[in-house]
Order: C-alpha cells, then structure tokens, then sequence
C-alpha cells in the first residue's frame, strides 16, 4: 500500500493521464488545461481573501479583549483600595478568563498570517508555472506533430498538474485552519454576549447590587482624583486639611 | 531526482537517493507508529532539512514531475498517522527499482 507520495503523484498521474486520453487533437489539450490553471489562480485568490477574513475578524476580537483585561485590572485596583476584596475577586475572576481567550486567539492569528503567507506563496508560484506552461503550449502548437507533442504536452502538464494539486493541498489546508478559527471566533462572541468579559460597570438593566457599588465606588473615586489634580495646580500643595485647622495653624 | 515538500517547493537532489530518504521516511514512520510525538518532531524535521540541504530549488518557470513528494513541513502526528502507511512516504517497491 503507498503513503502519501505515492497516493498523491499517483492521483495526479492519473487525472493527468485521462485527461490526455480523452483528447483527440492534444492542442485543445493544452488550451483546456491553461484554462484550469487560470481557474486554480482565481480560487487561491479567493482562499487568501478567506483567511485574510478570518483574521481580522480575530483581530478586532483580539483588540476588544485587551481593553476588556486593562479596565477590570484597573477596576480591580480599585476596589481592592477601597477594601471591596470581593468586588476586586470578581473583576480579576473576569480579567482572567479573558487574558486566556486573548492568549488563544493570538496564537491563532499567528497561525492564520502562515496560512496566508503560505498561499500567497504559493499564487506566486502557481503564476509563474502556468506563465511557463503558457510559453510552452505556444510552442508545442507550433511545431505540431502528433507524436511529438503528445510527448511534450505529457511532460509539461504533469509538471503544472502536479503543481496544481500542490497548491489545491494548500489551500485545504489553510481553508481547514480557517474554519477552525471561525468556531473559535463564534465561541468567542457567544461567550461576550453572554457577558464573561464585561467590564463590572458596563452592565445595563441586569445590575446587581455589586456591579452599582463598584460604580460608585469607581465615579467617587474619579471624583477624589479630579479632587487632587485640582489642588495642586492651585498650589496648595500638602493633603488638604479642614479649614477650621488651616486657621488655627495660621493663628499660631 | 525531484523531490517535492507538498505545499511548499520542489528540490533538484543530484544522483540517485531513495535509498537515504527512504531511510529517513522509515524513521518518521517508525515514529509514528510508536506514537513517541517527541521523535517524530525530530525525525520528521531531520527528513524536511536533509531535502533543503542537500537539493537545490526548482525555479517557478520550470514544469517538472516529482519523484518523491513528501507531506507539507507542518505535518502534525496525528496528521501523519491518518496518511502514513507501514510502507511509509515512498512504497519499498519503488524504492528497491531504483536503487537496482
């Protein structure tokens, strides 16, 4: 039994060789055969805009995912400094779930952008084979001769015809890893629709008790800052002090 | 002889080497078989690079058949264990004509 080299040139020869078969006159051959090859050219064009897709789409999700891990990690603080433990477990419960995912979908993008450079690649080298092949069948048809270009024809579309089961085997595989990405990403939606990134305070009519005190606890202390900054560019300098101290101070 | 990477490139290897990479593509067989992942990485891998170092590229204007076509580099185990046979890559029968 062959493996896969075997099977594969041995699928290739195959078509190649029925093909060759059937033709009565073997220029038309040719002309068929270029026509496939153009055909391949514009379905490896459509694979790359396939993964291309793919990965923005994980991109767009990737970037939401990172603000989501920055404001529950400052919301975390937050409440951590304002002695709310349970409020800061939730928010880091959160980030947590949410750094995995972006870890996942990162790799994912990684692997989509081989894909896409294996398959652009490949365009290239399927461009400059049927390029090649072009050149050939005008010559073959040139000097026709029967037996000479049954021949020649044979040799010049194998080449190009195994080249083409090359590039179909690429581009299953990179249409294979793009399915696997868009599970991924329809996974990902389903889990912020059902709100596992949220950010503690974006929570509409549904809000708990904890989600109102973290924003309040989050609009007071905003409140205190702006607070801050403002005394000291009124140059007041030192924590502030309640003004019935100040006159004292000053009296003394 | 020609030898193709499926998906990648096709490789001009002066003189006669079924042998040598029958060897090889055993030992990647083997591996597989005995599901050892850590081996076939290895094995795998030294099959991909003894091809790239040892032939030289075929240029995008040239239409040749491959002797040999070995599976895409980033063939993972359980990939290799849905296509490898006992007889592996290439078949022994193949092989043992060359080399006569």
């Amino acid at each position: 039994m062959p493996g896969l080299g075997g099977r594969f040139s041995t699928v290739v020869k195959a078509k190649i060789s029925k093909m060759l078969d059937k033709a009565e006159d073997p220029q038309e051959v040719l002309d068929y055969s270029y026509e496939q090859q153009l055909q391949m050219l514009q379905n490896v064009k459509k694979g790359i805009a396939d993964v291309v897709t793919a990965k923005k789409r994980l991109q767009l999700q990737s970037g939401k995912l990172e603000q989501q891990v920055v404001k529950l990690d400052t919301q975390a603080r937050q409440a951590l400094g304002a002695g709310k433990e349970d409020l800061a477990r939730m928010a880091l419960e959160r980030k947590t779930v949410a750094q995995t995912e972006l870890q996942s979908l990162d790799a994912q993008v990684a692997e989509l952008e081989a894909q896409q450079q294996r398959l652009t690649d490949n365009e290239a080298k399927l461009r400059g084979k049927i390029e090649a092949f072009r050149t050939k069948k005008e010559v073959i048809k040139a000097q026709y001769s029967a037996a000479e270009a049954q021949v020649q024809i044979s040799e010049a579309a194998t080449g190009v015809g195994e080249q083409m089961a090359d590039v179909g085997l690429a581009m299953q595989r990179a249409m294979d890893k793009t399915e696997q990405m868009k599970a991924r990403a329809d996974a990902v939606e389903e889990l912020e629709a059902a709100g596992t990134f949220d950010d503690l305070t974006a929570l509409g009519s549904g809000e708990d008790d904890i989600d109102r005190q973290l924003r309040e606890l989050s609009s007071a202390s905003q409140v205190d800052d702006e607070l801050a900054k403002m005394r000291a560019e009124l140059g007041t300098g030192d924590a502030p002090k309640p003004a019935g101290e100040l006159e004292e101070g000053k009296g003394a | 002889m020609i030898v193709r990477i499926a998906t990648e490139d096709q490789y001009e290897i002066p003189g006669d080497h079924y042998t040598e990479i029958n060897d090889l593509d055993d030992a990647v067989v083997a591996a597989v078989e005995a599901g050892d992942e850590e081996q076939y990485a290895k094995r795998f891998a030294a099959l991909i690079d003894w091809i790239r170092e040892n032939g030289k590229r075929l240029g995008d204007d040239e239409l040749r058949e491959s002797d040999v076509i070995v599976p895409p580099a980033d063939t993972t185990m359980a990939e290799a264990a849905a296509e490898f046979t006992g007889e592996g890559l290439i078949p022994d029968s193949l092989a043992e004509s060359a080399g006569a």
